[in-house]
């Protein structure tokens, strides 16, 4: 505590940042403690990652960041926010190593320095009825990442540890009456594991804005906007009329291809749905299933090109049956409007 | 004294002395008290589940090292999906030197034990069934280890997968033996997989018994070096109930053991009985494919003796009645399509007979078949490599 104030006396003073900071109330820092120890804090509010948590309005070194192609859940709302310990920046990855729009980096995923966390809150109900259902923590240890979820209570007043996940029944924006999961510790790493190692999914350069990663350059918080940023469509303002591939491709990159990847949970399927990758049988179009099992549909591939309704990919996002669902984990509902572009793109196809 | 210390040190640090053992018992929450254990557990740590039936709505995964997680029998502790709300199987390993022993599985929604990327893998005396029996509705794989190197599945029992019951795909050095395989699409199947035994197995009802396959498109390929002997393959006669599209819904009703591509496939003294569409089926894979590291042709394959009983007397083949006339109203007990790359294709031992569709190109036409008895001279003996699982993962049963 005094250490933490003492800390936030020098910050203020050297940053000459003291009038930027009066009118906000003096709230502790962000327990550097909890996101580097080795242990699991008990409760969301042990890492202070919020001024005010009911209101998700950050602490200081806490960043609000958005995609341009956010994962589905349900069509919760999700508010994402990246810490940086004092002092620290993220670092650009890719580009350096002359990797083609971050092919090589995982999408130009951003580097980040230990201590720091990535921290995002589902959300489902809008103005005052919204509710806080969960948040996801993903801590960058000296070891690597861990990732923790936290569920927040009735009240809304904190968010506890739920190492072995948990379901919410709750109506989800499209009206359906769902039992909502979040996922335990495992099934964190389920997504967020590439070749064993727990990694970030999200903030890569690729789907990330411009605009943004030039203000955290500006910041001192990333050392420079890198290449192949801004690739990624911004699925929020889609037109019926635009060309449905790079929707569709973004869209499957996003919510597909953390497991359909070399190195991922789903590489035994062979499917890699992963923004970059240029072969047509490696995405799915004449694939034939692997593993599917009913999962399938009765379908012989994972896209015939003109044909929606006989391709296994669509089957399976369209679908809501646990054993046949994709992503198997991460929703309880189908994305209408996911698999509306998909089955687009899918038709768009040429016949083969 | 100092040194001693040292050393001591070490040796916790290297491997755990005091394995802890943790108690899960059924009732209230037990699935959330099952998977926080199976979560906080330490590598060498031994979970441990009680009699009875574990109702569970999610599936479980376990990502600790060496851990063993043990039931009271495979009929005395039920991991019970049948109200299962979420996951793609029941449990998912995916961390090393892991013993799952002692429990059954029942009415996951897909699969039903998945280990991935999980080496040194024991599966001991498990069960996983489908408890309305053979339906496309059921999960595609009751024992599923992919991309492994180590796995054993010993004493075990599976029946009702819509695809296979024991499943062990893009993986090497692997031992599958005494395990029961009833009413299943495949009984056991090993794919795109490397220096595999499967010994001692009973396959029975399944569509077809025991399965070899090397596809194209895969992560890993190049299956081979593979031994199926001393297995009982008898009245594998269910009809195929996989969903369509899949692999194994090609598989013809009354297959005993299956071959398709594959380099180095050993088939001795299995005792063969009442398999309808033929005892032993050799082929190349036959649909068209886009993969310059894939090979459709069979290679290798080695029919040695057998005992073979009934059988191809009610084959799931086009021009049946024909090819019963012509044969005096039961098959042969080997069917082999022919088709051979550089001659290395089917090599038989002493009492093997056999017949042929005469093929000679992967991928060809059914309808050019020129079906005749087949040619082969038996040969005496013959090499062929050891093959199964690391000896540590049998002594870790021990």
């Amino acid at each position: 505590m005094k250490h933490g104030l003492a800390l936030l006396a020098l910050a203020c003073v050297s940053f000459g940042a003291v009038l930027s900071h009066a009118t906000v109330p003096e709230t502790e820092p962000v327990n550097d403690a909890a996101v580097v120890g080795e242990g699991f804090p008990k409760s969301l509010s042990e890492y202070a990652f919020f001024q005010d948590a009911q209101k998700q309005d950050p602490n200081r070194g806490v960043h609000r960041y958005a995609l341009n192609t956010p994962l589905w859940s349900d069509g919760a709302e999700k508010l994402r926010f990246i810490y940086l310990p004092k002092g620290t920046q993220m670092v650009a990855g890719g580009a350096k190593d002359g990797a083609k729009d971050g092919a090589k980096d995982g999408g130009g995923l951003l580097q980040f320095p230990v201590g720091a966390a990535i921290i995002k809150t589902f959300a489902f109900g809008e103005g005052d009825a919204r509710r806080l259902i969960e948040t996801r923590v993903l801590l960058h240890r000296a070891d690597g990442w861990t990732a923790l979820p936290y569920r927040w209570n009735a009240d809304q007043t904190e968010a506890t540890l739920v190492l072995a996940g948990g379901r919410a029944d709750l109506v989800t924006p499209a009206g359906e009456a769902i039992s909502y999961a979040i996922p335990n510790k495992n099934q964190c790493k389920g997504c967020h594991a590439k070749d064993g190692q727990v990694i970030p999914i999200g903030p890569k350069a690729r789907n990330l804005s411009s605009q943004w990663l030039g203000q955290m350059v500006q910041a001192g918080m990333l050392d420079r906007v890198p290449q192949g940023a801004n690739r990624l469509p911004v699925w929020a303002s889609r037109s019926d009329t635009a060309p449905a591939a790079p929707l569709a491709r973004g869209y499957l990159d996003v919510n597909c291809g953390h497991c359909h990847q070399p190195g991922g949970a789903a590489s035994n399927s062979g499917l890699d749905l992963r923004w970059e990758q240029g072969g047509t049988h490696a995405i799915g179009i004449l694939k034939r299933p692997v593993a599917a099992g009913r999962g399938a549909g009765g379908h012989e591939f994972a896209i015939l090109p003109g044909a929606p309704d006989k391709s296994i990919l669509l089957y399976r996002m369209d679908s809501a049956e646990p054993g046949v669902a994709m992503p198997e984990l991460g929703r309880a509902s189908v994305d209408r409007d996911g698999a509306a572009m998909v089955r687009r793109w899918i038709l768009e196809m040429k016949p083969q | 004294m100092k040194h001693l210390a040292l050393a001591a040190a070490l040796l916790a640090t290297a491997a755990p002395l005091a394995a802890e053992t943790h108690r899960v018992e059924p009732g209230a929450g037990a699935g959330e008290r099952l998977q926080e254990a199976l979560i906080l557990a330490a590598p060498g740590d031994i979970i441990e589940l009680g009699k009875g039936r574990f109702a569970l709505t999610d599936g479980l995964s376990l990502d600790v090292d060496g851990v063993t997680l043990r039931g009271a029998g495979m009929d005395a502790t039920v991991l019970d999906f049948s109200t299962q709300q979420g996951a793609g199987e029941g449990l998912l390993v995916t961390s090393d030197n892991v013993t799952l022993r002692d429990f059954a599985v029942e009415n996951p929604k897909g699969d039903g034990i998945k280990s991935k990327g999980a080496d040194n893998i024991i599966y001991s005396r498990i069960r996983v069934t489908w408890t309305g029996g053979p339906l496309a509705t059921n999960g595609a794989y009751g024992i599923y280890p992919v991309e492994s190197t180590g796995v054993l599945v010993t004493g075990s029992k599976v029946s009702g997968a819509s695809d296979a019951g024991i499943y062990v795909g893009q993986s090497r050095n692997i031992t599958v033996r005494g395990n029961i395989v009833e009413a299943n699409v495949a009984g056991i199947e090993i794919e795109n997989s490397r220096n595999a035994l499967v010994e001692n197995n009973t396959a029975t009802r399944n569509t077809g018994g025991l399965l070899v396959f090397d596809l194209p498109g895969l992560p890993v390929m190049n299956g081979g070096n593979v031994i199926l002997r001393r297995n009982l393959v008898i009245d594998n006669d269910t009809v195929n109930f996989a969903p369509p599209g899949n692999i194994v819904a090609s598989v013809r009703r009354g297959t005993g053991i299956l071959v398709m591509a594959n380099d180095g496939v050993l088939i001795e003294g299995n005792i063969f009985e009442n398999n309808p569409t033929a005892h032993v089926m050799v082929v190349a894979y036959n649909q068209a494919f886009d993969d310059a590291r894939y090979n459709p042709y069979a290679r290798n394959v080695i029919v040695g003796p057998n005992t073979f009983g009934r059988g191809g007397d009610d084959p799931q083949i086009e021009g049946k009645a024909q090819l019963l006339a012509a044969f005096g109203g039961a098959l042969p007990a080997l069917m082999w399509d022919g088709i051979a790359q550089d001659g290395n294709g089917l090599t038989i031992g002493e009492g093997v007979s056999g017949w042929t569709l005469g093929l000679s190109k992967p991928g060809q036409n059914l309808a050019e078949a020129r079906p005749a008895p087949l040619g082969l001279t038996p040969v005496e003996s013959w090499t062929f490599p050891d093959v199964g699982a690391p000896a540590e993962l049998e002594a870790r049963l021990r």
